[in-house]
């Protein structure tokens, strides 16, 4: 299919991939353990720089944790947020997209009035609340990501599906007796899969985005599992003193967000032949 | 965790007949409307202050702080959109675009942050911290410092708020300059394609003259009407960005209520910003009838 392979889904990719390696091979990879205190060794250096120590490549924070093993467990976290949260606002908005643009009528007109009145309340303040009455955790965050961002999945899911339903093979699945709900899994759902793809990838980084937000205003996790959000909170507060325990996690966070951007916007090119140019 | 362990089950009938807790959900909301109506939104239990006295004083800044950004934006944005179309086919155009792809992916969060580290302290030029100087006493009636500061000439307290205030102002317009510029810049080059351009450029206007006095003002309605679209985002923005930088705004207010479970400082902060957000999107759909005259009677 692809003759070329487009450098941003390439960049994409690779960013992806080594998100997910140092997930799973964390435990092997991080020089130190995360959460092992060594106040003798508060708020070293880097390696490199004057009085640092070169078993802690990037420094240690006050209370003398290493600055990279925080940063590499914090892809376990991101990752599980990205996919899970991604998946289940992917699961919701997908299949009420998919109701309101094939039976139309009532059903449609109230699943969009729903999704614009959802839209019309900024993300991150919404997000902050649901997590204070949900309770700090992960699985919150999940969740509260998922409640607030299916809109996105339902509103292109729901355009794209009516325009499907006009189509000669819609038409013909229903002559030779397909029921409704098979029309919509074995027929239209399989043509929507690019499109759900590429969305989903968008919305990978925004997952990782909003945990790092609610890590910040401290409402994610409890304090022994490090998260990047949890990072930038303490950077925040000695910037003065340890700017890289900032700049490191702002760095990977951002480096995983254009990834993530440069993957989606690479495949909604490769797969939909209407947006070349 | 309002009350001690030594409670005895008096002091906590007593704490739950205080908030209502003692009355059914239904018969509480209705109260809560009732109160809220009359401009009653209760009292804060972590700051023990009237909830409206509390949003009155630190809404001002916030409002300030959005349109200074939404200023910014409008700037930048158009600015990048008209160079972008000025130099249509080059390669500044080019890197132009990516530079806006790059600014729309990255959120205002990462933006703060980026800023803090390379203005604040690998630079350090600029403040990362707080609204003015700490020596500089201004406390301002209204609540509304910039302005206040204006009007009665502390022209030092204006300097030093516009230098604190740069960087926040800043990371909050950057996604919304992008999406301006990109926007704009789309329907400046299907304007620029139109043949009373052509005729323009026939009479011997310049290029420049022909993009500002002719092409904007075709090519800005679209633009308009999504920047009002984006703006409650924006507002929607200063809850974490106030946060970062220590301004005392409502957002800030916003997550210590929130960390704090103080339960009518929250009800009474989202329901000001669903306020903002309703007024702000009936202001947009007013402005667009005004501009585009195919939209009035509908």
């Amino acid at each position: 299919m692809l003759t070329t392979l487009n450098p941003r889904i390439f960049f994409g990719c690779a960013v992806l991939l080594a998100l997910v390696f140092t997930a799973v091979f964390a435990p092997w990879l991080a020089p130190h353990d995360p959460l092992t205190q060594d106040l003798l060794y508060g708020s070293l250096p880097p390696a490199w720089s004057v009085g640092g120590e070169p078993a802690y490549l990037f420094g240690t924070d006050t209370l003398g944790r290493d600055i990279l093993s925080r940063l590499i467990f914090g892809a376990q976290p991101a990752l599980i947020v990205a996919v899970a949260g991604a998946g289940l606002a992917a699961i919701i908005g997908v299949s009420l997209g998919l109701m309101a643009g094939f039976r139309g009528g009532w059903i449609d007109s109230s699943i969009s009035r729903l999704v614009d009145v959802w839209m019309a309340f900024p993300a991150v303040l919404l997000s902050i609340v649901l997590v204070a009455i949900l309770g700090a955790g992960l699985g919150s965050v999940v969740l509260a990501i998922a409640i607030i961002d299916w809109t996105r999945f339902c509103r292109v899911v729901r355009a794209e599906t009516m325009q499907q339903a006009q189509l000669d093979y819609v038409v013909s699945a229903r002559t030779i007796g397909f029921t409704g709900f098979q029309t919509l899994t074995r027929e239209v759902l399989p043509n929507l899969w690019p499109l759900i793809l590429t969305l989903f990838t968008l919305e990978m980084g925004i997952a990782i985005v909003v945990e790092a937000i609610l890590s910040f205003v401290g409402l994610s996790v409890s304090s022994d599992m490090p998260t990047w959000g949890s990072l930038i909170r303490d950077g925040r507060l000695y910037v003065n003193q340890i700017p890289w325990l900032l700049g490191l996690p702002v760095l990977a966070i951002a480096i995983t967000v254009l990834g993530l951007n440069a993957l989606g916007d690479g495949l909604r090119e490769a797969l939909d032949p209407s947006v070349r140019v | 965790m309002m009350i001690g362990p030594g409670a005895t089950e008096q002091d906590i009938a007593q704490l739950k007949a205080l908030y209502g807790f003692d009355q059914s959900l239904v018969m509480q909301f209705w109260l809560f409307l009732q109160s809220a109506l009359s401009g009653d939104l209760g009292t804060s239990i972590s700051l023990k202050r009237e909830v409206t006295e509390l949003i009155g004083e630190r809404l001002p800044l916030t409002i300030e702080l959005s349109m200074l950004a939404i200023a910014l934006a409008v700037t930048l944005g158009g600015l990048a959109a008209l160079l972008g179309t000025y130099a249509r086919g080059s390669w500044p155009e080019r890197m132009l675009d990516s530079l806006i792809g790059a600014t729309i992916a990255i959120p205002d969060f990462l933006w703060a942050l980026a800023g803090i580290l390379l203005f604040g302290i690998v630079l350090a030029i600029l403040p990362a911290f707080g609204l003015m100087n700490g020596e500089l006493r201004f406390t301002p009636a209204t609540g509304f410092y910039l302005t206040e500061a204006l009007l009665t000439g502390r022209f030092d307290v204006l300097g030093s708020m516009m230098v604190h205030l740069l960087m926040p102002a800043l990371s909050l317009a950057l996604p919304l300059t992008a999406i301006i510029a990109r926007v704009l810049k789309a329907s400046l080059i299907e304007v620029m394609g139109q043949e009373f351009i052509l005729l323009a450029r026939t009479r011997g206007y310049s290029r420049w003259r022909v993009l500002l006095r002719e092409a904007l003002r075709n090519a800005a309605i679209p633009a308009l009407t999504l920047t009002g679209v984006q703006f409650t985002f924006l507002v929607g923005g200063t809850v974490l960005i106030e946060k970062i930088f220590g301004l005392p705004g409502v957002g800030a207010m916003a997550i210590d209520a929130v960390t704090n479970r103080d339960l009518p400082l929250i009800q009474g902060v989202v329901l000001t910003f669903a306020l903002i957000f309703i007024v702000v999107n009936l202001l947009v759909d007013l402005l667009n009838a005004a501009l585009n005259p195919r939209l009035r009677g509908a």
